[in-house]
């Protein structure tokens, strides 16, 4: 019982960390109908910078620049790639966003080499008890900012200018514009936005119980694509739920994993991958996506 | 007459080339082929359909492990049907169908980037798979690759074959049977483009709703063209397995995808000629890198510390090269060459370019 609570509570946890990355995807998905694959190598880049800064400037700076930086990148490539691509079909702009991705996933993975980098966190590998379940900090702190986080966005998505902006952009761009919405500002702060989020999970990706930032980091970052989808790729809820379905499934199959030997090895990885599967045979449009409708 | 000439020139020298060229380039050539073949594949499901699809992959550890299955001997470790060779690369392309098939109910509801990311699945869990499966698959270590044999012809060193005073081993063996496949793999898509399925497939990718109205089962093609680029994707494989005659579970992973979909967006989407052209840029390019990388500044000969190795150099060049092709060489190289070929004042317009419907793409007003 403590084992399945454990499990429980860290795949709540680290299922929060997958819904900031598939809430920012949800989010450029939204404002641009960009399937956003340079996802992961946002996510590598703020890691890294994170890894790289803290011994010179001290763990939350480095974060802050982390973020910052992510977010830049982001807006970079709203700005010199997206708006640019003048294309037919969206399936073309996805895999530009590949293009991107391989360049920087590339340069950043032989930065690192073979290296494992410490995030140089406060919290480190202290574990905290209640009763007989332990719990190590990191995954407390995780799930507590994961959720403020996403609270404030919604928050912001609902009430703000901004959040209003966005909405109206992603119901409908032309009314938006002749509204006096600009298009070009809310789909680049939408990819800011989701840049940022996206360090902040990475810095929770690579914290203790995991050794640290390495090359493999982008791969894990992967697994909110199906968290995305799993709830619907235009559904913010659908991001959120998406998220703690992976996490929770992710650390129940790693934790029993020896008590289901046939299915091998590394089962916790894949099963991510085979709950999205499940889940669009029965609802192809995601559990809480709209499904499509069109007037001719 | 003119296109002819030029056709039987390619021809020719293709054919010359294992008569001067070392084991190095024919081994890149070979790569270079099955790259062809599989591009040609996933083209049609993504240049053609529109469809997204990462786990093209998948397909060819399916083509290349089941030709290993089908044609070894079983052996204590590793299970085998000990069929015929090229039965058994007969069956490995349609078992690579099959696994398309079976993936059809999600392949023929989901469309464009969600099927992207839906075939994610098919790469994470072929790898564990691949992992796991030991007794099918080897494991870590893979598995050795018989040798193709044809009608008495062994693809393979034995027994020796010395034509024109060139000993004929088996990359220059391979080497004939790779032109043949590619040129029926092209012979066949080339067919399926320019027929009724191809219209159907680009009205699909133009305008779903229209083609469901015109009568075209959109869900029953889209999981036939599925179909149809797996077993392109299995018949890459089995070459694949043959050129390299070991097959080894980490290469089939997510970056080979990513190699195919950059493959045709740098060649030009929905083409045959693109996916042949695009997929000979993405092969050659770190080969070449490689051979020349003392002379290329910024380039380290690989093994040595700093500097960017020729695999990475290669990576980010073609990285790049996806992103400026869609930024500026709509058509890809493809159209490239056909802008050059067609400029004033001989200019006519090539009927393939594909215009940007309202519905598809709203414009964006900065």
């Amino acid at each position: 019982m403590t084992t399945f609570v454990e499990l429980l509570v860290n795949g709540i946890s680290i299922g929060a960390v997958y819904a900031l990355i598939a809430l920012g995807f949800v989010i450029i998905f939204k404002a641009t109908e960009v399937v956003n694959f340079a996802h992961a190598s946002l996510l590598l880049a703020g890691g890294y910078l994170v890894a790289r800064l803290w011994p010179v400037v001290g763990f939350w700076a480095a974060l802050l620049i982390g973020i910052a930086a992510a977010a830049l990148v982001a807006a970079a490539i709203e700005f010199l790639v997206i708006r640019r691509a003048n294309v037919a079909s969206h399936s073309v702009l996805a895999i530009v966003t590949i293009g991107v991705d391989i360049v920087i996933t590339t340069e950043l993975t032989r930065q690192i080499g073979t290296d494992v980098l410490a995030m140089g966190d406060p919290w480190g590998s202290q574990v905290v008890r209640f009763g007989g379940v332990t719990l190590a900090e990191t995954r407390i702190v995780a799930l507590v900012t994961a959720a403020l986080l996403i609270t404030a966005f919604l928050l912001a998505f609902k009430y703000t200018g901004w959040g209003v902006a966005m909405r109206a952009a992603a119901e409908d761009a032309e009314t938006a514009a002749l509204m006096g919405v600009r298009l070009g500002r809310v789909s680049m702060s939408a990819w800011a936005v989701a840049g940022a989020l996206a360090a902040v999970a990475a810095l929770f990706l690579c914290v203790f119980p995991t050794p640290g930032l390495d090359r493999s980091t982008s791969l894990v970052a992967l697994k909110a694509f199906p968290a995305a989808i799993l709830g619907g790729l235009d559904s913010t809820t659908g991001a959120l739920v998406g998220g703690l379905v992976i996490g929770v499934t992710e650390s129940m199959m790693s934790g029993y994993q020896n008590d289901m030997a046939f299915l091998g090895r590394g089962i916790g990885d894949v099963a991510p991958f085979l709950v999205m599967l499940v889940i669009l045979l029965i609802r192809p449009a995601g559990l809480f996506g709209t499904k499509e409708l069109a007037r001719v | 007459m003119y296109r002819f000439l030029a056709w039987t020139g390619v021809v020719v020298v293709l054919a010359l080339v294992p008569f001067y060229l070392d084991g190095f380039w024919l081994q890149t050539g070979l790569f270079a082929m099955s790259a062809a073949i599989g591009a040609i594949g996933i083209n049609l499901l993504t240049g053609a359909t529109g469809q997204l699809s990462m786990g093209h992959a998948f397909f060819l550890a399916v083509g290349a492990y089941a030709y290993v299955f089908f044609s070894a001997e079983p052996t204590a470790r590793l299970s085998g049907m000990g069929l015929p060779t090229g039965v058994a690369a007969v069956l490995a392309v349609l078992v690579a169908g099959v696994a398309g098939g079976l993936f059809s109910p999600i392949a023929g509801r989901l469309k464009g980037a969600y099927l992207g990311i839906a075939t994610f699945a098919l790469i994470f869990g072929g790898q564990h798979v691949l992992f796991n499966a030991e007794h099918l698959t080897g494991g870590f270590n893979g598995r050795a690759v018989p040798e193709l044999n044809l009608f008495g012809l062994s693809f393979g060193d034995t027994p020796s074959l010395i034509v024109l005073q060139v000993p004929f081993g088996t990359l220059e063996r391979l080497w004939f049977l790779g032109l043949v496949l590619v040129a029926l793999a092209m012979v066949f898509a080339q067919g399926v483009l320019k027929g009724r399925p191809g219209r159907a497939m680009n009205t699909i990718r133009d305008h779903e709703i229209a083609a469901g109205v015109m009568g075209v089962p959109v869900a029953r093609y889209r999981a036939g063209v599925f179909v149809l680029s797996s077993m392109y994707g299995g018949l890459a494989g089995v070459l694949l397995a043959l050129v390299f005659q070991r097959t080894v579970p980490e290469y089939f992973g997510v970056l080979l995808s990513l190699d195919y979909l950059a493959m045709i967006v740098i060649g030009g989407l929905g083409s045959v000629g693109g996916a042949v052209v695009g997929a000979m840029f993405v092969s050659l390019l770190p080969q070449l890198l490689t051979k020349y990388s003392d002379s290329i500044p910024l380039v380290a000969a690989p093994g040595t510390p700093g500097g960017v190795s020729p695999a990475e150099a290669a990576r980010i060049l073609y990285g790049a090269a996806v992103v400026t092709v869609v930024l500026f060489l709509p058509g890809g190289l493809l159209g490239l060459f056909r802008k050059i070929r067609l400029r004033p004042p001989r200019l006519r317009l090539p009927l393939s370019s594909p215009s940007p419907s309202p519905e598809t793409r709203s414009p964006h007003v900065p």
